[in-house]
This record gives structure tokens, sequence and C-alpha cells, in this order.
């Protein structure tokens, strides 16, 4: 069948079972924009700003497991984008980002609107595309859903040039993939398999770390059924939370840098890390040669890059988590109370060093959390800005399901929180989607208000309100001799007025008691979003305290 | 320690990119890195000098890996490569210099592929040690200019 460019690109992507694409139209996508304006099976939606299109696609494929679209004009379209598609690539999401490109007789002549997109997205993406002629489009597309979606996720990006998206193709959409350079390996090795289950074997001390790869691969079952098995504790990268239950009496929580201190001494005890789907990432290390010194490490993971990057490891196991924890359990036999010390050591820990705060009439901002929690039951989806806002929410939300903590691991960026909770919404349109917010954060994509209000979506966002930039002020106070250089923002505006602006609904509270009753009145506010300003005590740290450069036992615990 | 690795890409825009860009962001280092077409046209064989030890290597070989377009890469010892680089080299010569510049070219199985009044070029292809002898034995003429391929190598005996 002839069609346009554009028509091919629309066709493909309802192939691909796309029902939503969040984006931002400009000069260089307007064909696009035209076929979309008729099309029934792709919904678009409109946000107010490129980089809330990205976290929003983001939010909605960490959500659902599928593969979240955004598309944005070329130049400043598709640099807007770049943040997002950063941070998709820090956290293994798959996204698929489709920007406009001047038509290709301007290329490289700095026409109007022009950027050198796959240049610049070069190092943040999994792969990408520029596409300069519309028979390519079918086939690109097919490429870039597989490899987004597949082995070790991450965002792709196309790139097409107007007059490809003008120009007519017969249109036929592949059946096979000709990728030569990519086969992601999904069965370990039986022989890696084999060694495993012998250190496993003869661990007295086994420690498990599961991280985001945990969760991608969609191995919560079998991570359980492994750790009760064989009686394994498991402690959980800021990435993996939700892939094991945090009420689970196995259960160690996060580690790193604000993790548990039950959780960090566990592993500079243990004498076997089994680390699924983690990268030994910086923030969960500390001080890296003295990182788990008594341990043999096992290393699961889909991605053979990561294996020895950072640690070097005793069994490398490439493959996916699900797959290879399956294999896995099929082979070692459990033997009852095998562990006992090591268990019973781990629970003296957890008594004597539980993860606490400071209790007084002041509005605290972990009680927040911890009222969020209770009225949500553990359900909601939980997304988050970046800061102590995000590591409140990582510590006192008590995550028991996969897919319900959306967070910016990786890169850390602020702004994210707010547009992937938009994201999530839209995909899970029956789940309640917190945002979790700190008052930095959440003007750095306050403008996609309009897109919730717009839409419907009944987000709440709870902004922990400390008139402070409260992570750097809290590494100021510390490191800093309190030298609180640029992290005042006492000239906020008035949140509540911000948000009424727009149409959402607003509240502010100032006192404990008033939290809960605020949390039940936004619950049942289902037309809109609901933005509550949580007053809550000013200069609040987060703790456990793992100073940088430090040994993750090293910690400050109040 | 110096590791010679072959790459084989796709032939497709940006794969040069790509990877070059991979090793400044990676933080390794690249000596030198030739590259052109293959035995088939639509792959490229980059021969690439890294310097690194054996867990750089790795990881060198890991990333590069992960590439869309890379299809394979191995690490090439010295002594199981042929391994070879070009050189073009254009000397100052006169009456006086010219027979004993011969001599050198001889001794070094290069090619005289130019000739001036007042100057040749030399056209040398070896191991890259002996580009760097014939190189300092030239430099006494003084060296006008000169271009170097960096280095190229292919596996001794059967098809890798």
């Amino acid at each position: 069948m002839e069609m346009t460019g554009a028509e091919a690109l629309i066709e493909s992507l309802k192939k691909e079972g796309v029902e939503h694409i969040f984006g931002y139209p400009g000069g260089a996508v307007l064909p696009i924009y035209d076929v979309l304006f008729k099309e029934k099976a792709i919904k678009h939606i409109l946000t107010r700003h490129e980089q809330g299109a990205a976290h929003a696609a983001d939010g909605y494929a960490r959500t659902t497991g599928k593969v979240g679209v955004c598309m944005a004009t070329s130049g400043p379209g598709a640099t807007n984008l770049t943040t997002g598609i950063a941070t998709a690539y820090m956290d293994s999401v798959p996204i698929v980002a489709i920007t406009g490109q001047v038509a290709t007789p301007l290329i490289g002549r700095d026409s109007f609107q022009e950027a050198d997109v796959t240049g610049i997205t070069q190092p943040i993406t999994k792969h990408n595309y520029l596409v300069k002629s519309a028979e390519d489009i079918p086939r690109v597309v097919k490429e870039a859903f597989h490899i987004a979606g597949t082995g070790r996720p991450g965002p792709v990006v196309i790139d097409i040039a107007k007059d490809a998206q003008i120009n007519k193709l017969k249109f036929k959409y592949p059946e096979k993939l000709d990728l030569p350079g990519y086969k992601p390996t999904i069965k370990g090795h039986p022989r890696q398999i084999k060694a495993a289950a012998k250190m496993i074997s003869i661990a007295k001390k086994p420690l498990i770390y599961a991280g985001g790869g945990a969760i991608a691969s969609g191995a919560t079952k079998e991570l359980r059924e492994f750790a009760e098995k064989l009686e394994i504790p498991v402690t959980t990268t800021m990435m993996g939370l939700g892939s094991f239950p945090a009420d689970h009496e196995l259960a160690l929580h996060m580690l790193g840098m604000h993790g548990t201190a039950y959780a960090n001494y566990a592993v500079q005890e243990c004498d076997l890390l089994i680390a699924v789907g983690a990268r030994f990432d910086d923030r969960v290390t500390g001080h890296l040669p003295s990182f788990a010194p008594k341990a043999k490490h096992i290393h699961i993971d889909i991605d053979p890059a990561e294996i020895g990057k950072n640690v070097r490891i005793d069994v490398p196991i490439v493959g996916d988590a699900k797959q290879t924890l399956k294999d896995l359990i099929a082979k070692i036999e459990p033997e009852k109370g095998k562990h006992v010390s090591w268990l019973k050591q781990i629970q003296e820990w957890k008594n004597k060093y539980p993860l606490t705060y400071k209790k007084n009439n002041q509005l605290k901002p972990q009680y927040v959390v911890e009222m969020i929690d209770q009225v949500t039951k553990g359900k909601a989806i939980i997304c988050t800005e970046v800061g102590q806002n995000q590591m409140w929410a990582a510590q006192y939300y008590k995550f028991t399901r996969p897919r319900t903590w959306v967070s910016s691991g990786g890169l850390g960026t602020m702004g994210y929180g707010f547009p992937a909770a938009i994201g999530a919404q839209i995909g899970n349109p029956d789940a309640i989607v917190f945002d979790i917010a700190g008052d930095g954060s959440i003007q750095m994509n306050i403008q996609e208000l309009a897109t919730a209000v717009n839409n419907k979506l009944p987000i709440k966002i709870a902004v922990l309100n400390n008139c402070y930039l409260g992570m750097v002020r809290q590494w100021q106070e510390l490191l800093y001799e309190k030298r609180y250089s640029a992290t005042d923002l006492c000239n906020n505006p008035d949140l509540v007025k911000i948000a009424e602006a727009y149409g959402a609904a607003a509240l502010r509270i100032t006192k404990p008691e008033e939290v809960k009753p605020a949390l039940e009145k936004a619950l049942k506010i289902a037309d809109r979003p609901v933005l509550l300003d949580f007053v809550v005590h000013k200069e609040e740290n987060v703790f456990p305290f793992v100073p940088p450069g430090q040994a993750i036992n090293q910690m400050l615990i109040d | 320690m110096k590791h010679t690795i072959s790459v084989i890409v796709e032939n497709k825009p940006g794969v040069l990119q790509r990877v070059s860009g991979l090793f400044s962001r990676r933080g390794f280092n690249i000596e030198s890195l030739a590259v052109g077409t293959a035995e088939n046209p639509d792959i490229s064989r980059m021969t690439i000098v890294v310097e690194g030890d054996e867990q750089t290597l790795e990881q060198i070989t890991k990333q590069l890996y992960k590439q869309i377009d890379v299809l394979k890469v191995f690490d090439l010892p010295a002594e199981e490569a042929v391994e070879r680089e070009l050189a073009l080299i254009k000397v100052h010569a006169n009456e006086k210099t010219r027979t004993e510049i011969t001599q050198i070219v001889d001794i070094f199985k290069a090619k005289i592929v130019d000739v001036a009044e007042d100057s040749l070029i030399i056209e040398i292809s070896a191991e890259k040690d002996r580009v760097d002898n014939a190189q300092k034995l030239l430099e006494k003429f003084g060296i006008q200019e000169l271009v170097r391929t960096g280095k190229i190598a292919l596996q001794r005996g059967g098809k890798e």
C-alpha cells in the first residue's frame, strides 16, 4: 500500500502496539502530527515541555513494562528531550523517542531548528537512527522497538528528516529483523550456573543484592522463591525497590548511601554476595575497595559489560535474571535452618538499628511518607523527584510489588517525578499515583500541571516543602560547616495558588494531625490532580548517611 | 600494556563516531585507529591500538560489543598476527644526500614514490617498529612532511 513516510510511521507504531504518544509538535514533525489528527488508535498527550514528554514516556514504560513513546520536533524540541533520554538510559528504561529533522537538503547547513540529534544522543541511547529515506521507516521502527525493549532495555532515538515524512513508499511491515550485531544472552551458561550453585551451597552468610534488572526481567516471583527456598536475606538497590516485598521477614530493604544500617552491616559481613540485575553503583558501594570485603561475588546480569566493571566477580552469569534464577532454583537443594545464626545476627541488627527519625510535634517529612503508605496500603505507584524527598520515599514507603517505584536513580534528574507520574497514570488509569516531591524539584516541571489537568489525571503531588534544596543543604550542613550556599528557597511562590491557577485542587498541611485527613481528602478527588503542600520541618536530614568516599558501614545514623 | 584489537562493524553511517566516541567517554586511550572496508563491502574492519591492562581490555571489548553495529571484536596478540603500518615520508634531499637516502630505502625495502629537486617521498610499509626506525634514520636529512596510517592487522592462518 502506498502512503507517506508519516503515515508509515504511525502504521508501524500501531503494529508495535503503541497506544499513547507523549509529545509536543513543531515545524519538522508537522506531517506526523497531521496524520495523528485523524488517528483513532493512538492517543497523543500534549505535554507543556518536551522534557515532560520524555519523562512521561519513561514513567509509562517503568510502570507498564511496555515501550514508552515520546515525540518532538527538530533542534530545541529534540534537545529538550535529551535529559529524559539520558534519565531512561541510566536506568535502563525502554523508550522510543521520535524527533523530526530538517529536510535532507538542509542537513548540515545550520538550518533553522537544526541540531545533530544522532550525534548529541549517541552516548545516551542504546541505539539511534537518522532516517533520510521514507522506505526505511518501517524497518527502523521495528528495529527500534526490538532494541529498546529486549536485552538490557534502553532508549532508542529515531530522527526522521522532514522529506522522509512527506515522501511516499510502499508500506510493508517487516516480519523479520536483521540485526546480526544484536543478540542478547538470555540463558545463563550451565557451567556458570553450576559453579554458582556450588558456591551458594557452601556459603554460611549469603546475601542477595537485587537491582532494577530483577524488575525489568519480571523476576519478582523467582527472586522470592529463591530467597525463601534457600533462606537468604535480600537487600535491594533503590532501583530494585518492589522486587522483593518490604514486609517479608527476609527483607533488609535498601542498601548504600541512604540504605538501612542493617542492610549495610549485612553487606560488610556476608561471605557471599549474589547480585541480581544490579551494577555496583557508587551510591551503593561507597568506598569501593572496602565494599563487601569478606564476600565472594556472584553477578547475574544480562549486560556482559556490567560484569567486572566496578567489582571483581568470582562467578559471573550473563543472562536474564528471571531465567537464571529459575535455573539456579532447580540446581540447589535447600537445607532447612542452614543459616540460622546468620539470620539471627541480621535480626539483631534490625532490632538494634531500625530505620527511624526523631518524633516530636513538628511535621516530619518521614511521617508524611509513612501516612501515604498507610492510606494507600502500600499499593500506590510512587513517583519521586530527586533529593531528600526521594530518599524518604524510598525508606518509608513499604513497596511490595514491582513497577510501583518510579524514580530517577542513575542520572538523578530533578523534575522527573511529576511528568513520570503523568505517564504512570495514563498507563495505569485505575492506580493511585503519587509524586513525592520537594519544593525545589516540583518547580522544575511544574508546567505539566496543565497536562495533568487537561487529561483529568488524579495524580497526588505531595510536596515535602522545607524551603530548601534539602539534600544539598544537608551536605552543606554536614560537610561544608553549614555554609548554605544557594540552597535557600525562602522566596518560593505559593504552590497552592499555582496549583489552583492551573485548575488543580490544592491543600496546605502544616500540622501532623492534618496529614491523614488531607491525604484521605486527596484520594477522593478523581477528576484532577491534587497538590498537597506539606510544610515540613526545615532542617530535617536523611539518615542513615554514608559520607561520600566512606565504607558503607561508616554511617551517620542520626 | 598495548593491545591491538580488530573490530568488525557493519558499514553504517555514524559507526566510526560510535566507536571513537565510546573510547573517549569511557576514558580508554586510543593510540591509533585505522578503518577501511573488509572482504565484504557491507562490513568494515577497524584496527585499534589501545593502552590498558587486562581488565581495561575486557571492558573495551564488552563495551564495543554493546554497540548494535559491532559484529565482532578480537584481541590480536603480536605473535598471532600480521601487522603493518604504512608511512609516507617527505624528506629533504640534495645531490649529496640522495645516495645515502636510497641506501636506507633499500635496507627497509621501502620505495621512493616521488622525486623533486630538493625532496623525495618515501613509502614504507612494515611493522610499526621498523617504520619508527626508518623514520628515525631519515630525520637527520630533514623530514618535511609525514603521514602514517596507524596499524592494521590480520590474524595469521585460518579465518577467525
